[in-house]
This record gives C-alpha cells, structure tokens and sequence, in this order.
C-alpha cells in the first residue's frame, strides 16, 4: 500500500508539472484572432494578433531596394494599414485573403512579423480577364524578343 | 463511363466489406467455417473492387477524362506524366480510395497470415477489418465521391495544386497511409482479444511485427513531409506545428508509447489495461486526424475544405470510442495485473516513465491544436496558439526521454542495484558529463544546445558502452570482431533493432537542435552583379531568365555561389507561375551539406531582370534529420528480422 501511495504521489506530481508546462505556454504564446473592425475597436498595442483580412485592391506597395511592403486590410466594414519587412510571398496578392501575425504599433499601423496567404489544395479555374496578367509579356522582355520600350504592368 | 464503372465497384465493395463483416462476426460466435470462408472471399472481392476503383481513377487521369470531376479538378493537359498517376492521392477524394485500398491489401495480408494460426481472434479480426474498411468505403459512396460526374465536362482541368509537383508528394502520402492504417490491424487484434476474452498477452505477441511497421512508415511519412516542406514551401523550416503535421504527429507519439509499453506486458505481464487503451487511443487518433483536417473545423494552412465527411469521421469516432472502450469496461476484471512495479529504480519504472512522456506530449500536442475550439467554446474568445507553445511544452519533455533512452534499454528489471547502476551508468554519466563541459568550454551558451548535446553524448555512450560488453562477450567465446558483431546483431535483433532506431532518433534530436539554433538568414535586393554576404558565403545576381514547361512558365534567378576558398557554382532558384494559380510559387534551390545547407529563394524581381530579392539562409545541420531517417529504417529493418534468439 506504502508503494502504491508513492506512485499516486508521482503521478499526481508529473500530471502537476505537465500542467504547469501547459499553463505557462498558454500565457506566453496566446494570440488573438481578430478582424480589422475588432481591432480598432480596442487596440492594445505590444499584444500578439492574428489578423485575418482580405489584401485591398490599390493598396500593395512593394519597395524591394527597402524590403518594405505596405498593403490595406480589410473586412468590408474596417481597414488597418499593415506593414512588414520581406518580400511578398507566395499565393499572397490583391483581392485575396491573408492572415496576418504581428502587433499593433502605436503609430497606428499593424507590424506583421509573419504572413500566411491562404489557399487550399483546390484552385480556381483560371478566367480569360484574370489570371497572370501580361505573363507572356513578361516571357518575351526577359528572352529580350520585346521592344526595349515594352510597357511595364 | 468511368464515373458509372467506378460507383458501382464502390458500391459492391461496400456491400462485400459489410457481408464479409457480418458473416465473419456469426462465424467468430460459433458460425460454421463455411460462413466464414464466404467473408474471407468477400474480403478478397472487396480489394479487388478497389484495385479497381484505384485503376479506373488512374485510367481516368492518364486520359484525361476530365468528365470526372476528380480528374478535373486535379490535373490538366500539361500535368506531367508520373503526377497524372499521384494525382490520384493529391486531394481528398483520393487519398480516402488509397487509405481503403491499403486496409484492403492489409486485410488480406491478415487472412494469409492468420487463417489457419490463431484461430481463436481470427474471426474477430477479419470481422473489425471489415467494418473498419466499409466506414471507408461508405465514405467513397457518399460525402466523398471519386467518382462523381462533372457535366457539362470541360474542355481542360483545373491542374494539380503546384506545390504537390514534387518526388516529396509522390511517397509522403504513400507512407503516411501505410502507417494509419498499419494500426488498425493491432486495433482489430486487440478487440478482438477483449471480445473473446483472452486479453492474455498473445495478441500482443502476435501483433509486435504489425506495430512496428506501422510505426515505422508513420516515421517516415513525418520525415518526408518534412523533408517537402524544407525543400518545397521556401520557408527554409521542416516542420511548423500546422493542425495537419500535428494530426499525423500524435498517433505517432502514442504509437512509440505502446511499442515500448508492450515490452513491459510482454516480460513482465502488467500494463494490460494500459497497452489496450493505447492501441485504441493511436487507432482513433489516425481518425481524428483526418477528421480534424477534412472537416475544417481548424484552420490551417493546408486545410481541406469539405462539407459533411468531418460528420461521418467524428460519427465513426464516437463509434470506435464507445464499443472498443466499452469491451475494455467490461474485461476490466480479467484484466489485473500478474506482476506489479517493484522499486522506481527499475526497467519498469522507466518504461512507465516513457509513456507517461510521451502519453503527456500527444496530450499537448492535442491540447495546443483544439486550443482555438476549446477557448472560442468556454470564453467566446478567438485565439490560438502557434509554435511557440509546442516548442516550450514539448522542449522538456523531449529532453526527458531522450534520457530515458539511455536509461530504459540499460537498468535492471524488477529493482536494479547499486552495482547494475554503476556498472552501466557510470561511464557513460561521465561522458555525457564532459561532453557538456566541452561544449560549453567552447563557448556555445545556449542551454538546450548544451543539454542536448550532452544527453545525447549520455545516450550514445549508453549504448556503445552495453554493444561492445555483449560483443566482447561473444569474442571471449572464441568468434572474431567481425562474426561476434555480426553475430550479437543477428542473434538479438529485437534489443540491438530498437537501440539503433534510437542511435537515429538522437541523431534526429542532434539535427533539430542544431537547425534551431544555429541557422543564420538574410533578405535582400540585389541588382545584377551585386552580391550578399552570409557566414562565409557570397552570393552574386547574375541575372534572370525565362522558359516556358509543359504546364507553368519559370523565371530563374542564376546566382554564383562563393566560399571564402572557391566558388562553388551557380544556384537557380525559380519562380513558377502556373496558369490556374494568380500568384507565383517559389522554386528553392539550394546545396545540402553535412552541417550546413545553403538555401536561396527568389523573391519578388524587377520585370527587366536588373534586380531581384532574394533570401538566403544558411540551416545547419538539417541533413542530420534525414540522416538519422537512414538510420532510423536500418534499425527497424533489424528488429523486424525473424527471430533467432539464441535461448538463455
């Protein structure tokens, strides 16, 4: 009985620890999912976000010699100014959807420390009007077969 | 046509597996052996159905037969040839045949093998099987068909997702499958013990050879889908704690408890309540995964957006919970232990020890990954918890067994004594010991590397320490080096298999420390002759070029890559822009190394090709985990071999 109660006493510490561990991670690497509306409603700044959004049209600049891309987010209702440090990536362009992590600036623009373009293993049929616009194009000025003055998209 | 051919075949294999299911379970309450040759023929004609299903779904695909909505939306006219044929798994639909097919192919493996040995399960196996396979069949025939008509049919599909084009996505699933549904036939023994009754420790003998496969191709799907994601996404990562790596990440960590817990019922008769519960645990958790990243109740970057097939796995779920957990209820009685924990100074306690480990890291794994579910549920609030947390809750559990690897394969059964302790432990304490000094003299700060490196060094010793007594041993008998290592390998497969697999797991835990620490990477725009500098490399922009492939247009970046000593050739990361896709898809290129890989991605690019930004990452010690994936099959392949034992 002497052992048995040892063992007890030994689970109940690991299962204390394990506990413990998972209390701790919680508190330091929680992240809230928001929309833009949520957040401008109550902006803590220093706090970790997720924010989701779709990237509006005219609002992507890019400077490449900085790495400093800019874009809007938006939800329909709220737009919130994104920066972040890095080339676009991959599946992430205008009029789609993103996920953004980062915190809240006091200046009043959200810094992004991490973007996850959203796709799914399903594409979209391509359209005749979207898709790569001027892809050829770009093709035939990188082989140099197009007039130097080949107008830039 | 195909859609027809293929529905129906879907359909009579339903048919067969629930028939054979039924007949089997008559046969296994006193059926006549008629009965039960009809539901192994019914078994045979259900694989054969699939075979069928998998070949129409391939035939489809190699003619483009774009009037299956599959085939449509999976490939299209410049899909290149061997993708055609993995396209079969490359989306969901897909993957549910071959999961199907696999169970069916195991199925028969298990009437070969069993039908005329173990006669008293065999029923119940077959039966289980049966069910297990129609749940998967069912779900062909409703929430996820193959087979279903697209009308009007279009003139070309919609193409495989880009990013599955690679050798990484042609065995990844492959093994994956192998693995999840390697543990249901354990699953189906050990119900089929507790049905019978005989909840001895004969199923789990009978099942060692189907655990570790399972476990093994379990392994290996994890280490190629890391390898894809380090070679394929460009992030420079293998593994990101995403719901889907999660999902296939927790059998596993259950599955390595059981192999070892069963070692402990094996020689010491207890824990049967424990090993049950395990298999059912690791068998349900192969269909809560799939549950979880079909159902799309988890975000995730990969997620798979079906409607109603998360319904019919949870449904399924709920199902296996309640009969198989049931059945374990009501054999509670049969179930006590013969033997008991003698002293914490023991085997046992290790083994205990192990699976109280790694029992708690699946726990925090599932906990971080419904995280968002449970928090949005009690609080209302949207949060979640990324790979910070995984990180922080596994990192001490994943150093704690690491030392168990040391301990457990070494101390005495029942109560080791002071001598056993000092014997096996002493010599390889001080070296571990050392090893962290040393390392820590050479001025590397960070604790988990120190830690790592130390328990590893602890660990590797261990082992060495124990092979070369047993060799030396056999070389005393009068063999040579040669014939007493060969010999020692052969003749105790089973402890030197599993102590290599674990010289593999440390090489593993080497590359993950090592990469997590010491890689090093830059971001920045070059124009053409320009160059970046990072730990000792140069890398020069030499310009862009274009061409166009069967199915995507590339611009390829060409940057010539320096040492401090020479030049090491020119490296052409690549953009790839895919017609059905409205943004590019990054092309890695890179040089693997044995401590470091230099890794380059093409970002954005100016449109004459006078500047481009690139990134550059120097990982170390990636190679490690493939490596120790080498080494990790070695010793399975070892411990599978049949047993020669020479007796005690």
């Amino acid at each position: 009985m002497k052992r048995r109660a040892r063992f007890l006493v030994g689970g109940a510490v690991i299962v204390a620890a394990i506990g413990y561990l998972i209390y701790s991670g919680v508190s330091q690497s929680v992240v809230y999912f928001v929309t833009p509306t949520e957040l401008l409603a109550a902006p803590v700044s220093g706090k970790s976000y997720r924010l989701g959004g779709m990237v509006q049209p005219g609002s992507l600049t890019w400077d490449a010699p900085k790495l400093d891309l800019r874009f809007v987010l938006s939800d329909g209702k709220a737009t919130v100014p994104v920066r972040h440090k890095g080339s676009p990536p991959d599946l992430f362009a205008e009029k789609r959807g993103a996920v953004v992590e980062g915190a809240w600036h006091r200046d009043g623009y959200f810094q992004a420390s991490l973007i996850m373009a959203k796709h799914s293993e399903e594409y979209q049929a391509p359209h005749a009007t979207e898709g790569q616009p001027g892809y050829k194009d770009l093709l035939r000025t990188l082989r140099g077969d197009a007039p130097a003055s080949a107008p830039s998209r | 046509m195909i859609p027809e051919l293929g529905y129906a075949a879907t359909v009579v294999a339903l048919l067969l597996a629930v028939w054979g299911s039924a007949a089997a379970g008559v046969a296994a309450r006193g059926g006549s052996a008629a009965v039960l040759a009809s539901a192994e023929r019914a078994a045979v004609g259900m694989w054969l159905l699939l075979s069928c299903c998998i070949g129409l779904l391939v035939y489809a695909f190699l003619t483009f037969d774009f009037s299956v909505r599959y085939v449509a939306f999976n490939t299209n006219r410049g899909t290149p040839f061997y993708y055609r044929i993995t396209a079969l798994w490359g989306a969901l639909e897909g993957s549910i045949v071959l999961w199907a097919w696999m169970l069916g192919l195991y199925t028969l493996v298990a009437v070969g093998r069993y039908r005329r040995r173990h006669r008293e399960f065999y029923p119940w196996v077959l039966c289980v099987l049966l069910a297990i396979a129609a749940f998967f069949l069912l779900v062909m025939s409703f929430p996820a068909p193959p087979f279903q008509r697209l009308s009007p049919v279009p003139p070309d599909g919609r193409g495989l997702n880009p990013l599955l084009e690679d050798s990484g996505m042609i065995t990844h699933p492959v093994a994956l499958y192998l693995g999840f549904t390697g543990f249901t036939v354990p699953f189906a023994f050990a119900m089929a013990a507790l049905a019978t009754g005989r909840t001895g420790d004969e199923w789990i003998v009978i099942t060692r050879r189907w655990t570790i496969t399972a476990w093994y191709f379990l392994s290996l799907g994890l280490l190629i889908g890391g390898w894809w994601s380090y070679h394929v996404l460009g992030w420079g990562g293998y593994w990101a704690w995403d719901p889907v790596e999660n999902a296939a990440f927790m059998p596993w960590l259950t599955g390595t408890a059981l192999l070892h817990s069963v070692m402990v019922q094996e020689r010491r008769r207890m824990l049967r309540v424990w090993n049950l519960a395990l298999i059912i645990l690791t068998f349900s958790l192969t269909l809560f995964g799939t549950f979880l990243t079909r159902s799309g109740i988890i975000g995730s970057v990969h997620a798979f957006s079906q409607g109603s097939i998360g319904v019919f796995f949870l449904a399924f779920l709920a199902l296996v919970l309640v009969v198989s957990l049931g059945l374990l209820a009501a054999r509670m009685d049969r179930l006590r232990s013969a033997g008991e924990v003698d002293s914490l100074v023991s085997r046992e306690s290790a083994f205990l020890l192990n699976n109280v480990f790694l029992v708690a890291a699946a726990f925090t794994v599932f906990f971080g990954t419904v995280f968002p579910l449970l928090s949005e549920a009690v609080t209302g609030a949207k949060v979640s918890v990324g790979a910070p947390f995984f990180n922080l809750v596994n990192l001490p559990l994943f150093l704690g067994l690491i030392f168990l690897m040391g301990i457990g394969p070494l101390i005495a059964w029942r109560r080791a004594s002071a001598a056993n302790l000092r014997r096996n432990f002493l010599v390889p304490v001080a070296i571990g010991v050392a090893a962290a000094a040393a390392v820590r003299a050479l001025g590397i700060g960070q604790l988990l590397v120190v830690l790592c490196l130390g328990l590893v060094a602890f660990v590797s010793a261990a082992i060495a320490l124990d092979f070369v007594r047993a060799a030396r041993a056999r070389r005393r008998a009068g063999a040579g080096w040669l014939a007493s290592t060969a010999g020692l390998l052969r003749r105790q497969n089973r402890r030197y298999g599993g102590l290599v697999v674990h010289l593999g797991i440390l090489v593993i835990a080497l590359g993950v420390a090592g990469s997590q620490t010491w890689s090093v990477q830059t971001e920045t725009t070059l124009s053409r002759g320009q160059s970046v500098q990072l730990a000792g490399y140069q890398v020069r922009f030499d310009g862009l070029s274009a061409a166009e492939e069967s199915n995507h247009f590339r611009v390829t970046g060409a940057f010539s890559v320096s040492d401090r000593r020479a030049p090491l050739g020119v490296l052409a990361p690549a953009k790839k822009f895919y017609p059905q896709e409205q943004t590019p898809i990054a092309y890695v290129d890179y040089r693997l190394g044995l401590i470091e890989d230099l890794y380059v991605v093409l970002g954005d690019f100016a449109r004459d090709g006078s500047s481009a930004t690139i990134k550059v990452q120097v990982n170390r010690m990636v190679s490690w985990l493939w490596i120790g994936g080498l080494i990790l099959t070695l010793g399975t392949v070892l411990s599978l071999l049949p047993d020669r034992r020479s007796p005690v």
